[in-house]
């Protein structure tokens, strides 16, 4: 076979070029960073290399909090959106008329403006001197007490951003579940029905095994996009996150970088390598527990 | 007979709860349906209600008996909204341009060509994707900075361009057209260039078109890369503009122009997902994730 090596570097020289600038010297990069003590982005100098970066995110009272919210938004909406992912797309194989437009309206959110979204959202939940919002309204219609969830108590901040993260996440994961229940074969319900297995025997027994790879899959992503949570909040809260006490680890590491208090690439690096550290251990612990229970 | 009778009886309850079982879906699912599309309703509710009644509502109404346009006249004369729309299409436009020249020849290397290598290459090129945004964006923040390409289209649009994720979705598409296809083009004395032009590219017309529509998805709604690297009004896209209108634009209470403002932004996307929204849910059913 004749070789077409330099030609075949040509085809390739963008896609490398682009790839090494912006893509892997970056992320050598960011880890030299995170050991230079001390540096300053306008004088691009530093005095030592050591562990104080991470030592001073460890001590950081936004950082802590920032772990917190992330780790109360991750364990909240990962678990709800996937349960309310497999109901609804079971629910969309189970019928047939209607099916492509309900399929096409859950889909909507993911081509949509977070941000832009968002301020619908905090509208609706916001309670004003001038009126007490949609939601409120429905709340005090069925005899509760208004609250403001935009600048109220923290457990109600909390509730929309995991509303809205569910709402923002739910169209890829009712996608990817559908399209996987439908390429189970159907001579495994036939063969069920056949037998007069129960449904609930058949969902357990014979839907989650055969889908379970998909579900494992939507799970370890579910979990490394929910650590990721950033824009979502600043949709709902504003810029400034740490006023708000709604920050992410990822909103952390932004307000290091630029912001009121950036100008920090060095506590930026330390925060983000923090958060990837946690993210692999989090997804490897998912594969470890993976192995008892799906089947490939 | 009774035992007849028990069968039918036994087979009508059974059709009976297959038909309530069937009824509650439905209504799950539309009730599902009406929280997906709430707020968009909402959204363009609230933007053809006048300031004042709207503030006059204690208790918002679900509608609206005398629908306005004069939010929309506010959302384009008070905040500089046609701007940071145009930002955006030139940003969009720009870097889905820059990102279909790098990625359609790496495709086409990766799938057609022969080179020392070439295995291990794709392997890097495919273990790149599992490296989180949020690591690179500091240095590349700290890069951008150093060139003094803050505050311009190229800054914005450099590091926006490449997906890894595009380069293998083309190449498996690429890697589908049958080599005789290739010998034949060869003995006509077709050049590789040619070949790639005139019939890999035609062939492989529909992938091209969903990795294009990701990608000006991807690029109208970023936010993270643009707020970091901006902060001149001038180059402010949507979603910052978005963000400066809510905390200063037309004064905190005018949540109607705000509004309709949303609506303006929201609208090319909804527009292009109508158009293309098999493709679109093909796409991403395939392996994209929310970038």
């Amino acid at each position: 076979m004749e070789r077409q090596n330099w030609k075949a570097w040509l085809y390739l020289m963008p896609a490398v070029l682009f790839l090494s600038a912006f893509l892997v010297y970056p992320l050598i990069d960011v880890f030299i960073y995170s050991f230079e003590e001390g540096y300053n982005s306008a004088s691009q100098n530093f005095f030592g290399v050591g562990l104080y970066n991470y030592e001073y995110v460890l001590h950081d009272p936004y950082f802590l909090q920032a772990v917190k919210n992330t780790f109360i938004l991750v364990f909240i909406t990962v678990p709800v959106s996937t349960a309310l992912a497999v109901l609804i797309s079971v629910g969309l194989s189970s019928i047939q008329k209607l099916r492509d437009l309900y399929q096409t309206v859950y889909f909507l959110p993911y081509v949509t403006n977070t941000l832009a979204v968002g301020l619908v959202f905090m509208i609706l939940f916001k309670q004003t001197p001038y009126s007490d919002g949609f939601i409120n309204s429905i709340i005090t219609f069925f005899g509760g007490t208004a609250i403001d969830f935009i600048g109220g108590p923290y457990w109600a901040k909390m509730l929309v951003l995991c509303i809205y993260t569910v709402w923002v996440v739910l169209p890829f994961k009712i996608l990817v579940l559908t399209s996987a229940l439908a390429s189970v074969n159907q001579d495994y319900y036939n063969a069920a029905k056949v037998d007069g297995t129960p449904k609930l025997r058949i969902f357990t027994k014979i839907t989650l095994p055969l889908i379970s790879p998909t579900l494992f899959y939507l799970i370890i992503t579910g979990f490394i996009g929910a650590f990721k949570a950033y824009s979502d909040a600043v949709a709902l809260f504003g810029t400034d996150l740490n006023a708000a006490e709604m920050n992410t680890i990822v909103g952390y590491v932004y307000d290091m970088l630029y912001g009121n208090s950036g100008g920090y690439p060095s506590y930026a690096s330390a925060a983000a390598i923090i958060l990837f550290a946690i993210v692999l251990t989090i997804t490897v612990i998912n594969l470890l527990v993976s192995r008892k229970h799906v089947h490939y | 007979m009774a035992n007849e009778l028990d069968f039918e009886k036994i087979e009508q309850s059974a059709a009976r709860r297959q038909k309530i079982v069937k009824v509650i879906t439905y209504v799950l699912l539309t009730v599902w349906a009406v929280v997906v599309l709430f707020p968009f309703y909402w959204m363009i509710l609230t933007s053809v209600k006048s300031y004042s009644s709207y503030n006059a509502e204690y208790v918002p109404l679900l509608y609206t008996l005398a629908p306005t346009i004069q939010n929309y006249m506010d959302a384009f004369t008070t905040v500089p909204l046609a701007d940071y729309f145009l930002n955006t299409v030139i940003f969009t436009l720009a870097t889905t341009a820059l990102m279909l020249v790098v990625t359609i020849p790496a495709a086409f290397a990766f799938a057609r060509l022969n080179f020392r290598g070439k295995d291990l290459v794709f392997t890097l090129f495919l273990s790149l994707m599992m490296i989180p945004s949020e690591l690179v964006i500091i240095t590349n923040f700290v890069t951008i900075t150093n060139l003094d390409l803050r505050n311009s289209f190229l800054g914005l649009i450099l590091p926006s361009v490449t997906s890894v994720f595009y380069i293998y979705l083309l190449k498996e598409n690429f890697a589908q057209i049958p080599d005789e296809l290739y010998y034949a083009a060869k003995v006509d004395g077709t050049s590789d260039f040619k070949y790639l032009m005139k019939v890999m590219i035609p062939m492989c017309r529909p992938t091209i078109v969903t990795i294009t529509i990701l990608k000006i998805i991807e690029c109208w709604n970023s936010y993270v890369w643009p707020r970091l690297i901006t902060d001149d009004e001038a180059y402010y896209l949507v979603s910052n503009g978005i963000q400066t209108i809510r905390e200063s634009g037309f004064g905190r209470e005018n949540i109607p122009a705000m509004m309709a403002a949303v609506v303006v932004i929201s609208m090319p996307l909804i527009v292009l997902f109508l158009i293309f929204h098999k493709k679109i849910m093909a796409g991403v059913a395939r392996g994209g994730t929310k970038g």
